[in-house]
């Protein structure tokens, strides 16, 4: 019998990111960044939102806001009717180092600028779409047409089939080894998928929807949105949801080796975790 | 196996090195966040960033323009849709004396100048162009905070107003100017009335409406009396109120901070398509 163990076999480069890819990935990390939180700024111009064509004041569907306590402002939110307290965060909280707290929506520290400025969010906000829509427009051409899409993004049969697998890899904390760890996982994938052609195209028509100048495109496409301010609920619900993307995006890239996958994303090669020893 | 790779799988295999890395790269992206936190704020009080910024309103301005051309129009409602109330923003009642003056005597003696580079400089009183041609539409105002109300305006066209007056060539711009003082009285004199312009594509657009009425009765003083124009493509505060005169121009450079209206001096942009 051996008693002395082999070294483990060194871990294979994989190049497993194109420089096209990691590019843009890194364009939209600070367009996604920006937009995210310019568009906060925006929002607490008037941190109420609604449904319909029209806002109806009294009764919004979600309202962040402070109410007068017996020691100031105490800031509340409301979601459907049911009322949270929020204060620190939520509609009252402290601007960079002020020495009392302000009433404002969200807190200084998630918004461009810091300080409230309705104008400023706004220029900061539309320049970044503009790169935001033309870079998201570069990435599904390059997925389409170099093969990315095929190769990389749509799940095989077999991966399909073996998706409760995945489901439960993950909530274990498994990750591939080997031949798996050079493919995206199942999950992996119909997440990008439902990022690439469902949150973003949705974050990006809901925001358009609101450009007066763009409703006149076809008068009343609209209201395939359920009217304007429908489209400004559906432009913040696609944010958030694009906002739980990139923390459980990060989470992954943190449990699963965070260098190595930073790195793949930086020169592309990714150290390929080897095989677990066959147990004899 | 070489030198080199034993180097390397060494390097990234050995346990002891991790955590350090983990450390070093968590305080790296900190530390990251917080120096482009503050580089954004620095950024933001920078005029020649902000202008880069803001030049993305052209982009807008064109790209709006090729999808939705100069006449296209804006979506009309029904009588359904009409709020029950229509918010009323900005100014609520003008401070001004003179408007004050005109306000107690229900507008008998106001007047909409019209003046500039014209041929024929007019003033309009409110029977006169509630005698012109007409036009009714019931429009989704949207504000730049964010919010909408539908409401039915009444009014004569813009279009046959400049048509009286006959603009000259060179006129570029239409300028309004409105009775309504901004920033209250100051030291030094300083003009803060509200004021607000077009392009010629905006004030000659089919619903481009001088409005005297707003749901069926003219419109109260919180949403403009006598007269507001209608911007109906355009955010809320192009839709200037308490018009008084309206200035054909060629430039609006030499007017107050030369941005093109009040808001615009204070930052926001001259294209409110968007």
């Amino acid at each position: 019998m051996n008693t002395t163990t082999p070294p483990p076999p060194p871990p294979r480069r994989f190049y497993r990111h194109r420089l096209p890819v990691r590019v843009m990935h890194w364009i939209n990390v600070v367009c996604l960044t920006i937009l995210l939180m310019s568009g906060l700024s925006i929002f607490n111009a008037h941190p109420a939102l609604y449904w319909g064509q029209g806002s109806t004041f009294d009764k919004p569907w979600v309202a962040i806001t402070a109410l007068q306590g017996p020691n100031g402002p105490v800031g509340v939110t409301r979601i459907a009717g049911r009322q949270f307290t929020t204060d620190g965060v939520l509609g009252h909280s402290r601007v960079g180092d002020a020495a009392t707290p302000s009433v404002r929506a969200f807190p200084s520290w998630a918004t461009i600028p810091g300080p409230q400025s309705l104008a400023t969010g706004r220029h900061w906000h539309f320049f970044f779409a503009w790169l935001f829509v033309i870079n998201g427009i570069a990435y599904v051409l390059y997925a389409l047409f170099s093969g990315h899409l095929n190769r990389d993004l749509l799940p095989t049969r077999t991966e399909l089939r073996r998706i409760g697998r995945s489901i439960k890899d993950h909530l274990l904390f498994r990750h591939p080894t080997g031949e798996a760890a050079k493919r995206y996982n199942v999950l992996q994938s119909l997440t990008y998928l439902v990022v690439i052609f469902g949150l973003l195209p949705l974050v990006v028509v809901a925001g358009m929807a609101m450009s007066p100048r763009l409703d006149a495109v076809f008068p009343g496409w609209v209201e395939l949105l359920g009217g304007r301010q429908s489209a400004r609920t559906l432009h913040f619900l696609a944010a958030t949801g694009l906002l739980l993307f990139v923390l459980v995006h990060l989470f992954e890239v943190l449990i699963s080796g965070a260098w190595n996958q930073i790195r793949s994303m930086i020169t592309g090669y990714y150290q390929v975790p080897a095989d677990k020893e066959p147990t004899a | 196996m070489n030198d080199r790779t034993r180097t390397r799988a060494i390097k990234s295999g050995h346990p002891r090195r991790a955590p350090n890395r983990r450390t070093a790269l968590r305080a790296a992206l900190a530390s990251v966040g917080t120096l482009s936190l503050a580089g954004c704020d620095r950024l933001s009080s920078q005029q020649g960033f902000v202008d880069v910024l803001k030049s993305a309103q052209h982009l807008s301005h064109s790209a709006h323009r090729l999808v939705a051309g100069r006449q296209a129009m804006a979506q009309e409602f029904t009588q359904a849709d009409v709020a029950a109330h229509f918010k009323a923003n900005g100014t609520l009642v003008p401070a001004d004396a003179d408007y004050h003056a005109l306000m107690r005597g229900g507008f008998k003696d106001w007047k909409l100048e019209v003046a500039g580079l014209v041929e024929n400089p007019m003033a309009f009183s409110l029977a006169e162009l509630r005698a012109m041609p007409s036009r009714t539409q019931i429009t989704r105002h949207d504000c730049v905070e964010g919010w909408s109300t539908i409401g039915k305006w009444k009014g004569v066209q813009l279009s046959h107003v400049l048509d009286r007056v006959k603009p000259l060539p060179n006129a570029k711009y239409v300028v309004f100017r409105c009775a309504d003082s901004m920033d209250g009285p100051s030291l030094d004199g300083r003009d803060s009335r509200y004021y607000e312009s077009v392009d010629l594509d905006d004030a000659y657009h089919v619903q481009t409406v001088l409005a005297y009425d707003l749901n069926d009765q003219p419109v109260p003083v919180n949403n403009g009396a006598p007269l507001r124009v209608r911007i109906e493509r355009q955010l809320g505060y192009k839709h200037a109120k308490y018009l008084m005169k309206i200035e054909l121009v060629e430039s609006f450079a030499g007017i107050r901070d030369g941005q093109g209206g009040y808001w615009e001096d204070n930052g926001y942009e001259w294209y409110a398509g968007i």
